[in-house]
């Protein structure tokens, strides 16, 4: 069958759904390519690169349309394109069908199959076409670059002969993927880096990246593993407690990066006006939640705005966009995974499997009717997690007393052990012979020896430890050799023996020990 | 001409340098390459000083026996595979049990000779005497008693190892099932509390001890015979009474007490030598065995005397079911994984997949994949027993990361691989406070996105505990031989 991708008709898009290096792949899968003239130019891919991998290059939009069996874009179909599509065709794209439900049932109207790349079910094997996060990824990415634009400073502190930077604090609320994704790019930059969201497990997942997890300590905190991983609205009163944690951080940030999104929903108001006013002037904030109204109001959608105070605050809805031959590579990558998955046979024949949970969740419409919203994925996206309490952390002063209570238990005991160890030694000593004693400094000392030395010993070679113990435990050769001259038979007979199995215990155990060794070798 | 006895305590003291050198090189795996020779050079010197010592005959029977004990160990340590390892130390140990008992045995018959030769009014240079024999000969009344504790403590330790690491040999060879298992008396269900179980240790160990008390005041050697028999029984009775799952610290603390035997008999014969290297080894073996202990959450009473200690309600019902997965689904992860943790269990070593293992690391990493190895402390039946195995099959030791370097990492992972582990990757252990492994560190391996069990089949695990963990929704049950999956698993990779 036929893949074909067209260019985007949208101003501020410079993605396309097909690149040079995807197209390779699909044609592998037994598909020919096609693609609209023109469609890559601006994520830096030129028609001859197409047509160098194999892409028959068609004059416009209509003939690929009218080529394809399968075809691939970026943004959600225009209305005339829609109108291109006949019956049985497929269509890849971001859809959003929550927002787009007439242009939804013109589709299904016209019999055409449309897969929903922003519907595409957060299961762990579906990751390879999740679009949505590859995206985000990008955006928080960028977030982060563009913040850096429009700042002042540096992010990382430095002292110079000209003077001492501070470094560049950023607080970034939301922990999806574009909210880790910026967490990493401003750590790795060297800012000071604090995030909030309102999932608590995904705590974790901050302080992994580098950043310092800003806890709220309410009763009421969500679980995200009901809702595939996603945030939920939270209570007014919840709301109430997040925002006073942030009017706290406001005076000291100088970056601000909002990601707080709500599936289906306009994004929660998160950074006030107030809070906007109560900043440096200098400051940044990207809001890239603007799409869906902004985390902050002051936002202007697409646009990028300086308050009266001096804040400068970032609306661009297109930040993936703004990286477009990443973006592409990735975006063509996920539609190339979902190719893969639609031709099982690799025999160039799709196969929309209603039964399989992934194309299942991504198809918003299939042989005239309309399949959005889909029924909940037989696998559920993330174990519910335990609710866990971090624990509070402890004072200086708590610290100290803990310390210092320690350091006086351990030398109880150990002052203990000695005069215990000491008395019973006395005693001893009182009625043993100094022969015996003798032996016995030596024996002591002995013990003490081995104790240090073991201690050092690493796990990975305990094995071997245990092999050179048990070798040099073969020194009770020597007392069997001691005895061996004496007259009695048996006595000689029993030496003999003991001489024999101890020496067998001494080369077996060295030899096998040094085999062991032998074989540690690093990479 | 034999050297004085001056140069012969010097060798000693050399030989004793040699052996705190050796065990301390092991620190690391460049300087321990340098530390066994400390310990082959320092046995050396130790067994030539004191062949050519004073007091010593018989050359050419020592010669022989040390020439065919070497050749005996040589063979043995050539032939012997390494996942073998662990019943090979404790058959050797059981050596060094032996010999002791046989050493305090002859120095009571000597003891007993001398004895007689001194009432016979001899004078010391009359009669042909050993070094020890000429010890014995100058003792006093105390010094006497004292070497018959001494005498006692050699053949009892040395007996308990004989047998305990005769039994571990069975166990960890597979030549006795690994299941706890204790006599009963009298035999037929109503066993009486009192003279089964741990009850007839303590009735074995008084037996001992009264046994002892006779020899003092004079009893001959059949007291001795009979420790050594009774004590023998204890060792048996020990071992056979800790489940397989505890081999690990029963055979270091063999070890232990084969030191403890040896530096008894050091006593009994005045010997610096073997007390320092005896008392060497018996501390190290018993902080080993406490550094395993602390490793598994365990008491070392309550190891050593077998069964897992008080537990408390039912343990927590597991839901869900087992998925399989076949080598092809494993395959298709694999190759979309950037980064994957292998964690090798017992499994692995049973089925000999090490080189598999290996080969299937070097395939992914060719990949420029990010390949790394968990190692439990206690995986397997002997301390470090997976690297041992790792490294046979040439995977690089700088990849095979301790549990506490690595736990940290396990949630940013793609696919965790368990090849024939159990218990150290079981989620009870934190989740399930009534669970027998409560509060032992595990692997966290459920925190990682995939997590692939490669598994016999559907049974638990040596301490016979059910593991959540097969059933989590992350989890795929790859069953079968390690090496069999393993193989088909590298076939499908191709």
């Amino acid at each position: 069958m036929t893949f074909g991708a067209i260019a985007e008709r949208a101003e501020d898009e410079a993605r396309v759904a097909m690149t040079p290096a995807s197209a390779e792949q699909i044609r592998k899968l037994g598909h020919d390519c096609v693609i609209e003239a023109g469609a890559g130019r601006r994520a830096g891919f030129d028609d001859d690169a197409y047509r160098t991998a194999g892409v028959e290059v068609l004059p416009d939009a209509a003939a690929v349309l009218a080529r394809a069996d399968v075809v691939a874009k970026v943004r959600p179909p225009t209305e005339a394109e829609m109108d291109m599509l006949r019956e049985g065709q497929t269509l890849i794209a971001f859809f959003y069908p929550a927002e787009n439900e007439a242009l939804m049932k013109r589709a299904a109207e016209r019999g055409a199959t449309v897969l929903a790349m922003d519907m595409v079910p957060r299961i762990s094997r579906a990751q390879k076409m999740d679009a949505l996060s590859s995206m985000a990824n990008i955006a928080g990415y960028r977030a982060v670059i563009e913040a850096g634009a429009n700042f002042g400073r540096f992010f990382t502190g430095q002292v110079t002969a000209a003077g001492k930077v501070p470094p560049a604090e950023v607080l970034v609320v939301g922990a999806g993927v574009a909210g880790l994704a910026a967490i990493g790019t401003a750590t790795s930059l060297g800012a000071i880096v604090r995030a909030f969201d309102v999932r608590p497990e995904v705590a974790e997942q901050i302080e992994s990246m580098g950043a310092e997890f800003l806890f709220l300590d309410f009763e009421d905190n969500q679980d995200g593993s009901g809702t595939g991983g996603y945030a939920a609205p939270s209570s007014p009163e919840f709301r109430e407690a997040q925002l006073k944690l942030f009017r706290e951080q406001a005076p000291e940030v100088d970056i601000v990066i909002t990601t707080a999104l709500i599936p289906n929903r306009e994004a929660p108001e998160l950074w006030t006006a107030d809070m906007v006013a109560a900043m440096k002037p200098g400051s940044v904030i990207v809001d890239l939640a603007a799409e869906k109204g902004g985390n902050c109001k002051l936002t202007v959608k697409g646009e990028k705005i300086v308050t009266d105070n001096g804040v400068t605050i970032i609306g661009y809805t297109d930040f993936p966009s703004r990286m477009a031959a990443q973006a592409s590579t990735l975006y063509s990558n996920n539609v190339r995974h979902m190719m893969a998955d639609l031709t099982p046979g690799k025999d160039g024949t799709v196969v929309q499997n209603m039964d399989d949970d992934v194309i299942r969740g991504a198809t918003i419409a299939h042989e005239g009717a309309v399949t959005w919203p889909p029924p909940k994925p037989k696998v559920a996206a993330i174990a519910a997690a335990p609710r866990k309490a971090k624990p509070r952390d402890p004072t200086p002063e708590e610290k100290r007393a803990h310390e210092v209570a320690t350091f006086r238990a351990a030398t109880k005991r150990q002052v203990t052990l000695l005069v215990v160890g000491a008395v019973l030694l006395m005693i001893v000593g009182n009625y043993a012979p100094p022969s015996f004693m003798s032996h016995l400094i030596v024996f002591a000392l002995a013990c003490f020896v081995g104790f240090q030395v073991i201690w050092g010993v690493s796990h990975s070679l305990h094995t071997p430890l245990m092999a050179v113990t048990n070798a040099i435990s073969g020194i009770i050769i020597v007392g069997a050799l001691l005895q061996i001259g004496a007259g009695n038979f048996w006595v000689v007979l029993l030496s003999l023996i003991a001489v024999l199995i101890a020496s067998i215990n001494i080369v077996g155990g060295f030899l096998v020990t040094r085999r062991m060794l032998a074989m540690f070798q690093k990479s | 001409m034999a050297p004085g006895i001056g140069l012969q305590a010097a060798a000693y003291i050399v030989a004793s340098i040699l052996f705190i050198l050796s065990l301390g090189g092991l620190k690391d795996q460049e300087s321990a390459k340098r530390a066994i020779w400390y310990g082959i050079a320092g046995m050396a010197l130790a067994v030539i000083a004191t062949v050519f010592g004073p007091g010593v005959q018989n050359g050419i029977l020592i010669v022989i026996a040390i020439a065919a004990g070497s050749f005996a160990g040589w063979y043995i340590a050539g032939k012997v595979q390494m996942t073998e390892m662990p019943q090979l130390v404790a058959a050797l140990h059981s050596f060094v049990g032996l010999a002791a008992v046989f050493i305090g045995l002859n120095a009571d018959i000597m003891l007993g000779t001398v004895n007689a030769l001194r009432a016979s009014g001899l004078t010391p240079g009359e009669v042909s005497l050993t070094g020890f024999g000429e010890l014995l000969w100058a003792k006093t009344y105390v010094e006497v008693n004292i070497l018959r504790v001494e005498v006692f403590l050699g053949i009892f330790i040395g007996a308990i190892t004989f047998t305990g690491s005769v039994v571990a040999f069975a166990k960890l060879s597979g030549r006795v099932d690994g299941k706890p298992r204790q006599l009963a008396l009298p035999p037929g269900g109503n066993a009486n509390p009192y003279i089964s179980g741990h009850w007839l240790n303590v009735w074995a160990l008084a037996a001992c001890v009264l046994l002892g008390l006779a020899y003092f005041t004079g009893a001959g050697l059949w007291t001795m015979l009979l420790v050594a028999l009774i004590a023998g029984f204890i060792g048996w009775h020990l071992i056979m009474g800790i489940g397989g799952a505890d081999m690990p610290v029963v055979v270091s603390m063999l070890n232990s007490y084969s030191g403890w035997a040896a530096a008894a008999i050091g006593f009994t014969l005045g010997n610096d030598l073997l007390i320092v290297t005896g008392a060497l080894v018996g501390s190290s073996g018993a902080i080993l065995s406490y550094i395993m202990c602390r490793a598994m959450n365990r008491n070392f009473v309550s190891v050593i005397l077998g069964g897992w200690g008080g537990t408390s309600g039912p343990a927590m019902a597991v839901e869900g079911e087992q998925v399989a997965i076949d080598a092809a689904g494993v395959a298709s992860a694999l190759e979309d994984a950037d980064s994957v943790v292998i964690v090798p269990g017992y499994g692995m070593a049973v089925a000999q997949a090490q080189q598999s293992v290996s080969e299937l690391v070097r395939r992914l990493r060719a990949d420029g994949k990010t390949v790394r190895f968990a190692i439990h402390p206690v995986a397997g039946r002997l301390p470090g027993h997976m690297n041992v195995l790792l490294a046979e099959a040439k995977v690089p030791y700088d990849i095979v990361l301790e549990m506490d370097e690595i736990n940290d990492d396990l949630p940013d992972t793609d696919v965790v691989i368990v090849i024939g582990s159990n218990d150290i990757v079981n989620p009870a252990a934190q989740d399930d406070p009534n669970s027998p492994i409560a509060g032992m560190p595990v692997l966290e391996v459920w925190k990682a996105k995939q997590v692939f069990v490669s598994k016999r089949g559907q049974g638990t695990g040596y301490s016979g505990i059910e593991n959540p963990l097969f059933y989590k929704e992350n989890t795929r049950m790859f069953y079968g031989d390690a090496k069999a999956s393993l193989d088909a698993l590298l076939a499908q990779l191709g």
